[in-house]
């Protein structure tokens, strides 16, 4: 038993991209277990590692977690990476909910059926650009610091830098408006954890192509 | 200044039902104030109260709390219902976004075109029976206490009887195949606060009707 954490998913971003960004912003090792087939997900449902029968699943500390948020806090509060008491908790949780909210029009965006694929992007762009981006590009001007909660770096820093550079990747202006926001990504992508996951060569996994969509469909439909 | 938390939604259950039913079985009095029209909410947008623009919106503690779970979590710790440590934690979170996924399915059927919501009540049923209520079942089963975590009232056993209740407004018997389960309703809808939460004349709200879907489509324009 080598002690990492071990996650279960498909070899892809999805749901599991965001567990992947803490755990090496946490600097923890981990492995990755693929599911590539419908039957690697079947074999893990009928052995009773999945609660509720679904990925992701991380394998750490003697659990078998499901639930991405559930996995995120647990990582998040092991690693101090969730302030230092329940206001700043608080103010974490709201950052991070509305970026999952965003994450979710980003990451279902390929999966779209071409008829709707022009006005899910013309959504994703205003909710982007009118919603959620001001709303932190006001917080980090209201109290001048580097980071969004306590003056310390925090998961809700984490992974609001991955929903920028997720967002750049559909429109690669869409920080245009956002000179804060713009340091703010150069900076933590800049922490020495977090440059190493950028590198190639490192377990962040590449946008879903157009071409793999069928087989990600295959195995969870 | 101390006060009471004051909640700003709808006057419908939707995202605000679960944090009703939290600060109720923590015992702690609340005071709502009701968007009844769309002017309403492009006040509280304007005003700048919304972080994100969004409803469920909770003032307390000197914050103005948005994001359901971010509001959730608060109470939950800040009540002590959420467990004694880091692993309990992460056990009433699965069991909670469990919970929040089986609500979230009921909570969309009445949006729902004609022609697809007797197919989604027949998947929300079958989720329900098969994916969501065997695994609390069997958490009570596997440890033989009253409660989901650690032998104590939480988080994660207010959201259960929430859902077992939603779920039964759906089918009626729909926790025939689940004993436990049964008995976990009947003893936790007997603590005091929530009890109390149950009578008429409560803070609770009624299951969605005609009516407030109307209203709802009009003030958030879906």
């Amino acid at each position: 038993m080598s002690g990492k954490p071990k996650l279960y998913y498909f070899n892809g971003r999805g749901r599991m991209e965001s567990i992947r960004w803490l755990l090496a912003a946490a600097g923890v090792e981990f492995e990755e277990c693929f599911l590539e087939t419908k039957d690697d997900l079947t074999k893990l449902q009928k052995d009773g590692s999945l609660l509720f029968q679904q990925v992701p699943m991380v394998e750490m500390d003697g659990m078998k977690m499901v639930q991405t948020r559930a996995i995120s806090n647990y990582i998040a509060a092991k690693y101090n990476l969730y302030g230092k008491d329940l206001k700043e908790r608080a103010l974490i949780d709201m950052y991070v909910e509305a970026v999952m909210d965003l994450n979710e029009l980003l990451m279902t965006h390929p999966l779209q059926p071409a008829d709707k694929k022009e006005q899910h992007f013309a959504t994703l762009v205003d909710k982007a650009t009118n919603r959620y981006f001001p709303a932190y590009e006001k917080v980090l001007k209201d109290h001048g610091q580097n980071f969004l909660v306590g003056n310390q770096f925090s998961r809700a820093d984490v992974q609001l830098l991955e929903t920028l550079l997720m967002a750049e990747e559909y429109k690669p202006d869409i920080l245009a408006k956002f000179p804060l926001l713009q340091s703010f990504k150069a900076r933590i992508s800049n922490i020495p954890t977090i440059k190493k996951f950028l590198q190639p060569g490192s377990q962040r996994k590449p946008p879903l192509q157009e071409k793999d969509v069928p087989k990600v469909m295959k195995i969870f439909h | 200044m101390a006060g009471k938390p004051k909640l700003h939604y709808t006057n419908g259950r939707g995202k605000m039902e679960s944090i009703r039913w939290l600060l109720a079985a923590a015992g702690v009095e609340f005071e709502e104030e009701f968007i009844e029209t769309k002017e309403d909410l492009e006040k509280l947008r304007n005003d700048g109260s919304l972080l994100f623009q969004q409803v469920p919106m909770v003032e307390m503690d000197g914050m103005k709390m948005v994001q359901t779970r971010a509001i959730l979590s608060y109470i939950a710790a800040k009540y002590n219902l959420y467990g004694k440590d880091l692993k309990e934690r992460a056990w009433i979170d699965m069991y909670v976004e469990g919970t929040t996924d089986l609500m979230g399915m009921i909570m969309h059927l009445p949006f729902q075109p004609a022609d697809v919501k007797e197919k989604n009540l027949a998947l929300i049923i079958e989720r329900a029976t098969t994916r969501y209520f065997p695994v609390y079942e069997k958490a009570l089963k596997d440890h033989g206490h009253d409660y989901l975590v650690g032998n104590k009232l939480s988080w994660a056993d207010i959201h259960l009887l929430e859902a077992i209740l939603m779920a039964e407004e759906c089918k009626p018997d729909i926790l025939s195949a689940f004993p436990l389960l049964q008995a976990f309703k009947g003893r936790t809808s007997n603590i005091p606060t929530i009890k109390k939460f149950l009578q008429p004349g409560s803070q609770r709200k009624p299951p969605t009707d005609e009516k407030s879907i109307a209203v709802v489509r009009k003030i958030f324009n879906i």
